[in-house]
C-alpha cells in the first residue's frame, strides 16, 4: 500500500505521519509536496497537522488553493481514501470536502493534551477494526477546533452515521466536561457521504508507539490499510 | 535625508562613553560616519560583546572529549552523542522586549534561539522555557500587570512554537516581587545532526558571493541589542519600536530551506541576523573568516520603503539570514529558496582586504576593520562589593506552623503549583518524540532520525542565589544533574543564562561574579562542559535589580529506553525509599518564604561529593531495572516531592518517619540538598537495599504506596494525613484560578 502524506509549506506533522505510517508492515509512504499536481499510484492520502500558510487568517483557507489540491479532490471523488489530521481537517472543510468548519477553541487558548474520544461508527473505513463505543485515547493540539455546522447539516451528519468519534471522558460518556473545545455534539472527527474522506482534530499519529504514550492510534490507520487491501482484493 | 552630524549627544545617545569613542576614533583614524556610530554602539552594546561579563565568562569548563564547538566560537556549541551524532543546544534571553511586549517579544525570543541552531546545520528537535515574572496573586495594579505579561509571554511562546512545529517539553515558571516590571524569558532549544553537517559561520573564500535570504527588512527592532543594554524605566514603553515581530510561518520555510541548502555543497558560510542584524552578521562572518565583506544596501530586499541605511543596517527584523556562497553554486540558492517562495538576494562578496565596507549604491556608509569591530570591542573589569555569607536562620525566630495546613498553602503557591495551564498552551508532542511529558523531572525525548533518547532539564532557584550567589549558582546545576539523573539520564553539557541587574554596580557584579564560581565548580565536578549561552545585565526596573537569575539548563543521554523514569508512584504495594539525609536547616526555604513572608538565612550547603555518589547510586539502581519512579525534593521540601509522586497515577503513600528530635516542619519542608524520593516494587526490596548500601549513600525506606488515595505520614507521636485528589485540585487549580480571576 502506498500512501502520500501532503506536505504543504507550513506542516509540521507530515514526517510524524510518515513513520507512523512506515511502523506498520506493507505500507510505503511518501512526502508529496503541496506544489505538485498528480496523487496518481496513491491508495491513500494523509493531509496532516501544521499551520499549512501560517494560517493567521483562517486556519487552511489559502491551502485549498495549494496546486496538489486538485488532485486530493480528483482522488476523493475517485473514491479513494483521505484522511486531514488536525490542520488536515481544517483544509478539507475549507475545500468543502467535508461539512462544517472549525473555529476557534471556546476557551480562546491553545490546548494540547491527552484526552479520550468515543468510536461513534465503525461502518467506515477508518474505523472498522474498532468497536463502536470503543474508547481511545488520543492527543489533541489546537487552537481552532471547534467544530461547526448548521443544523441541518448536523441533521444529516447524524442520520448518515458521519460522526466518526466524539470527544468522551475515561467511561465513555459524551458530557460538556470532556469537550476540550466547544465543538457541537462533542464532535471530534467526520467522514463524508460516501465515507472515504475522514478528518479529526485529535491526532492519531501520536500515539502509535507503545514508548509516546500510548498505542491507540493505530486502529484507524490499521482500518485504512484493511480497507485499501480488500479493495485491491476485488480488483 | 541628510545623516546629523556627530556630537557629544549622540555619542552619548548611542549608550557610547566618551573613552569607547576615543577607542572608535583610534580604530577608524578619523571620524565616524553616522552609519558607522550606528554600528559602534551595537557591536559594542553588552548584549552583542559581553564587554562586562567575558572576563568573568572566561572562568567556566568548556572543553571536553565530547565538545565538537565550544562555546564562543559559533552560534551555539555542538556535542558529541555517538554514532556520528552530535546535539547544538543553547538558551538565551528576552527579557526586555517581553516587558515592554510579552507576546511578540517572547516569541521572537523563541524565533531568535531557533536561528542559532539551525545556523549550525543542526534540525532543532525541541524547546524549554525558564520564565520569570512578579507575583501574580491579589488585584493591585501590578498582579494585573504581572498576570498580562505571564499571559503574554506564554502566548507568545506558544504561538511560535506551536506554528513552527517544535515540542516545548520542559522548563520553569518563578513568582516573585523582584521580577515585578522586570519579568525574565530564557528560551532553550536543541537542534540534533551528524559531525559532517556542522556549518559555520564564517566569511571564507575571497570573491565568494554573500546571499541575504528570509524576510524583508523592515523598521521593527532598530536597535534592540542597545535596548536591551539598558535599565528598563517608565519610558521604556516608548522603546516598544525596539520589539521585533515575529513570523513563525517565516521561519519555518527558513529553517526547511536553509537545511536544504546546508545539505548540498554550495555554503561556505552562514550566519543568522539576530541582535544587531545585517551589522553582527557581517562583521562577525568577516571576523571569524579573517577575511573582510562588502554590500550594497540597496540590494537588501526591503519591507518599507524610503529607509535609510543606518536603518537597513540596525534593523533587526526577524527571519533572515546571511549566507556566503561558493562561486558558481548561486544557482542551488535561487532553486530552493524560489521552492520555499522566499526572498533572496546577492548582496555582496567576500573580500580579502579584513574590511566590513557597506555601499549604498556607490556611496561607501560603512568601513570598519572587522575584526577590530568585532573582538576588539571594549572590555571592563568591574568592581565586586564584598559579601558577606548569610547568617543561618535561627530557628527560634520561626514559628511552628500546621503542616496540615501548610502543604496544601505550598501546593497552591504559583512557583510550585503545577504548570499545565502553562504547557497546555504548548504543543509539546509533536515530531513524536516527547516520551515524558512536561511536569516531570526531566524531558525525555526520543530522537527518531538518530535513534538516541535525550533528557533536558532547566533549573535555578533565585531566593538561593539572592542569599549567597555561590551556593546558588552551584545548586542549580546539581539540580539539573539530579533532575536528569531522576529521569535515567547521565549529563550531557550545560548552557546557561546569566540574568543579572546593572553591573556597573558592584553589589550586582559580586552576584555575577559569584555564580560564574559557582556554576564552574558545578560542571567541573559533574565533569559537563559549559557549551555556551546567554548573559542578560540591566534587569533592573526602579524598584530595583532582580533577584540574581542564572538559569542552568542540562542536557543528558539515557542509553536504553527501559531505563527512562519518571516521577509519579506506579503501583499500590511498592515500597518508598528516601536516599540522602535530611538536615536542620530552614534558611532560603519556599516554607519561609511562602508561610512566613521571610527572604532569609543561608540557602542549604552542597555537597558535590555526596550529590555525585548519590546520582551514580540513583542510576545504578535504574539500570538494574529496580526502581518504578524517582523525584527530587526541591521547592517545599518532602512533603510537597510525596505528594507530586501521589498525582500522577491517583495513588496514595503511608509514610512513617520515625521518632525525631527535629521540628516537624522542619522535617517535612526544608530543602536539604541532595534528597531523592524512590519507589520500588516490594519483591526488589533486597536488590534495591543492596545495591545502595554498597553504592554507600544514606538511604532508608520511609513507607509504601497505598491504594487508598490518602497522603498519611507520621513522624513518632505526629501524623498528618491529606486527601490526594483535594492536595491534587489545589496544586493542579491554583494557577487556572488566579488567571481566569
Amino acid at each position: 500500500m502506498k500512501v502520500a502524506v501532503i506536505q504543504f509549506p507550513g506542516s509540521n506533522c507530515d514526517t510524524d505521519c510518515q513513520a507512523a505510517l512506515l511502523s506498520f508492515p506493507g505500507v510505503q509512504a511518501e512526502i508529496v509536496w503541496h506544489k505538485e499536481t498528480s496523487l496518481a499510484g496513491y491508495d491513500a492520502v494523509v493531509l496532516p497537522g501544521g499551520f499549512s500558510y501560517g494560517d493567521y487568517l483562517r486556519c487552511g483557507s489559502i491551502a485549498r488553493f495549494s496546486p496538489i489540491m486538485g488532485a486530493v479532490r480528483g482522488a476523493a471523488d475517485a473514491g479513494v481514501l483521505v484522511i486531514g489530521i488536525c490542520n488536515g481537517f481544517q483544509i478539507l472543510c475549507e475545500a468543502g470536502l467535508l461539512p462544517g468548519t472549525l473555529l476557534r477553541n471556546n476557551g480562546l487558548l491553545f490546548r494540547c493534551e491527552h484526552l479520550h474520544l468515543r468510536v461513534e461508527n465503525t461502518e467506515s473505513p477508518f474505523t472498522s477494526v474498532l468497536h463502536k463505543g470503543q474508547v481511545l485515547d488520543i492527543p489533541i493540539a489546537h487552537g481552532e477546533g471547534n467544530y461547526f455546522a448548521e443544523p441541518e447539516t448536523l441533521k444529516q451528519l447524524e442520520a448518515n452515521g458521519q460522526i466518526l468519534v466524539r470527544y468522551c471522558d475515561a467511561s465513555g460518556k459524551v458530557t460538556p466536561e470532556a469537550n476540550p473545545n466547544g465543538s457541537l455534539g462533542n464532535i471530534a472527527g467526520v467522514c463524508s457521504h460516501g465515507r472515504n474522506v475522514f478528518g479529526l482534530m485529535p491526532h492519531p499519529e501520536r500515539v502509535c508507539d507503545p514508548l509516546l504514550g500510548g498505542t491507540d492510534g493505530r486502529g484507524i490507520f490499521q482500518s485504512m490499510i484493511e480497507a485499501v487491501q480488500k479493495t485491491k482484493a476485488k480488483a | 535625508m541628510s545623516n546629523p552630524a556627530i556630537t557629544p549627544e549622540l555619542i552619548a545617545k548611542h549608550g557610547l562613553s566618551p573613552e569607547e569613542y576615543e577607542k572608535v576614533l583610534s580604530i577608524l583614524g578619523r571620524e565616524p560616519s553616522f552609519e558607522e556610530l550606528g554600528v559602534f554602539s551595537v557591536m559594542w552594546s553588552e548584549h552583542c560583546s559581553y564587554k562586562n561579563s567575558r572576563p568573568e565568562l572566561r572562568k567556566f569548563p568548556t572543553t571536553g572529549p565530547s565538545v565538537l564547538v565550544k562555546a564562543g566560537e559559533e552560534n551555539a556549541g555542538v556535542i558529541d552523542i555517538g554514532d556520528g551524532w552530535a546535539v547544538a543546544f543553547k538558551i538565551e534571553s528576552h527579557n526586555h522586549p517581553s516587558a515592554v511586549e510579552p507576546f511578540q517579544g517572547a516569541a521572537t525570543g523563541v524565533g531568535g534561539i531557533i536561528r542559532d541552531i539551525f545556523t549550525m546545520g543542526a534540525r532543532p528537535v525541541f524547546l524549554m522555557d525558564s520564565l520569570r515574572f512578579g507575583s501574580i496573586e491579589g488585584n493591585s495594579e501590578q498582579a494585573r500587570t504581572n498576570r498580562r505579561l505571564f499571559a503574554g509571554v506564554v502566548a507568545g511562546i506558544a504561538h511560535y512554537g506551536n506554528c513552527i512545529g517544535l515540542p516545548t517539553v520542559a522548563g520553569e515558571v518563578y513568582f516573585d516581587e523582584s521580577y515585578s516590571g522586570n519579568p525574565l524569558v530564557n528560551a532553550f532549544c536543541l537542534g540534533i545532526l551528524r559531525h559532517e553537517q556542522i556549518a559555520r559561520g564564517a566569511a571564507e573564500g575571497v570573491g565568494n558571493p554573500v546571499f541575504y535570504v528570509g524576510a524583508e527588512t523592515g523598521r521593527d527592532g532598530l536597535a534592540g541589542a542597545a535596548f536591551a543594554s539598558r535599565e528598563l524605566t517608565e519610558e521604556s514603553k516608548a522603546d516598544r519600536p525596539a520589539v521585533q515581530v515575529g513570523d513563525p510561518f517565516r521561519e519555518k520555510l527558513l529553517l526547511e530551506a536553509c537545511l536544504e541548502l546546508l545539505a548540498t555543497d554550495a555554503v561556505a558560510g552562514i550566519q543568522d541576523m539576530g541582535a544587531a542584524g545585517l551589522t553582527c552578521s557581517t562583521c562577525e562572518t568577516a571576523s571569524r573568516g579573517g577575511t573582510g565583506v562588502e554590500i550594497d544596501i540597496q540590494l537588501v530586499p526591503q519591507r518599507a520603503k524610503g529607509q535609510t541605511p543606518y536603518e537597513v543596517l540596525l534593523s533587526e527584523s526577524q527571519e533572515r539570514m546571511l549566507v556566503i556562497v561558493k562561486k558558481g553554486q548561486e544557482d542551488v540558492v535561487k532553486r530552493i529558496f524560489e521552492k520555499w517562495d522566499l526572498p533572496y538576494a546577492e548582496i555582496g562578496t567576500v573580500t580579502d582586504d579584513g574590511m566590513m565596507r557597506v555601499r549604498n549604491g556607490k556611496d561607501v556608509v560603512v568601513e570598519i576593520p572587522a575584526r577590530a569591530l568585532a573582538d576588539d570591542g571594549p572590555l571592563y573589569f568591574r568592581e565586586a562589593a564584598p559579601f558577606t555569607p548569610p547568617a543561618q536562620l535561627d530557628l527560634s525566630s520561626v514559628p511552628q506552623a500546621d503542616p496540615t495546613t501548610v502543604l496544601p498553602k505550598l501546593l497552591s503557591h504559583p512557583s510550585i503549583a503545577s504548570k499545565r495551564w502553562v504547557w497546555r498552551q504548548y504543543d509539546h508532542m509533536v515530531r513524536t518524540g516527547t516520551a515524558v511529558l512536561p511536569g516531570s523531572d526531566a524531558a525525555v525525548f526520543i530522537v527518531r532520525e538518530a535513534n538516541k533518547i535525550l533528557a533536558a532539564a532547566t533549573d535555578c532557584n533565585a531566593v538561593y542565589c539572592k542569599l549567597d550567589p555561590t551556593v546558588g549558582a552551584r545548586i542549580a546545576v546539581a539540580e539539573c544533574a539530579r533532575n536528569l539523573a531522576c529521569s535515567g539520564a547521565v549529563p550531557l553539557g550545560v548552557t546557561d543564562n546569566l540574568n543579572f541587574g546593572n553591573p556597573h554596580k558592584p553589589e550586582n557584579f559580586y552576584q555575577l561574579r559569584a555564580a560564574v564560581e559557582g556554576i564552574s565548580e558545578g560542571c567541573r565536578a559533574f565533569n559537563v562542559p559549559v557549551t555556551g549561552g546567554n548573559v542578560s545585565l540591566y534587569n533592573e526596573s526602579p524598584a530595583g535589580a532582580i533577584d540574581p537569575t542564572p538559569t542552568i539548563s542540562m542536557v543528558g543521554r539515557i542509553d536504553d529506553a527501559a531505563h527512562i523514569t519518571t516521577q509519579a508512584f506506579k503501583e499500590a504495594g511498592d515500597q518508598i525509599f528516601l536516599i540522602g539525609e535530611t538536615g536542620s536547616e530552614l534558611g532560603a526555604s519556599h516554607y519561609l518564604l511562602a508561610i512566613h513572608g521571610r527572604k532569609e538565612g543561608a540557602p542549604p550547603a552542597l555537597d558535590f561529593e555526596k550529590e555525585k555518589a548519590t546520582h551514580a547510586a540513583l542510576l545504578g539502581a535504574i539500570r538494574k531495572g529496580l526502581v518504578r519512579s524517582a523525584h527530587d525534593c526541591s521547592e517545599g521540601g518532602l512533603a510537597v516531592t510525596l505528594a507530586e509522586s501521589c498525582f500522577g497515577n491517583s495513588l496514595g503513600a503511608a509514610i512513617d518517619l520515625g521518632a525525631t528530635d527535629q521540628r516537624p516542619d522542619v522535617v517535612l519542608f526544608n530543602e536539604t540538598q541532595g534528597r531523592i524520593v524512590i519507589s520500588v516494587k516490594a519483591s526488589d526490596v533486597a536488590a534495591l537495599e543492596k545495591e545502595l548500601a554498597a553504592s554507600g549513600v544514606p538511604f532508608r525506606k520511609i513507607g509504601e504506596v497505598t491504594a487508598k488515595a490518602d497522603l498519611s505520614i507520621k513522624m513518632g507521636e505526629n501524623a498528618y494525613a491529606w486527601k490526594v485528589a483535594s492536595l491534587n485540585e489545589t496544586f493542579e487549580g491554583a494557577i487556572p484560578k488566579l488567571m481566569e480571576s
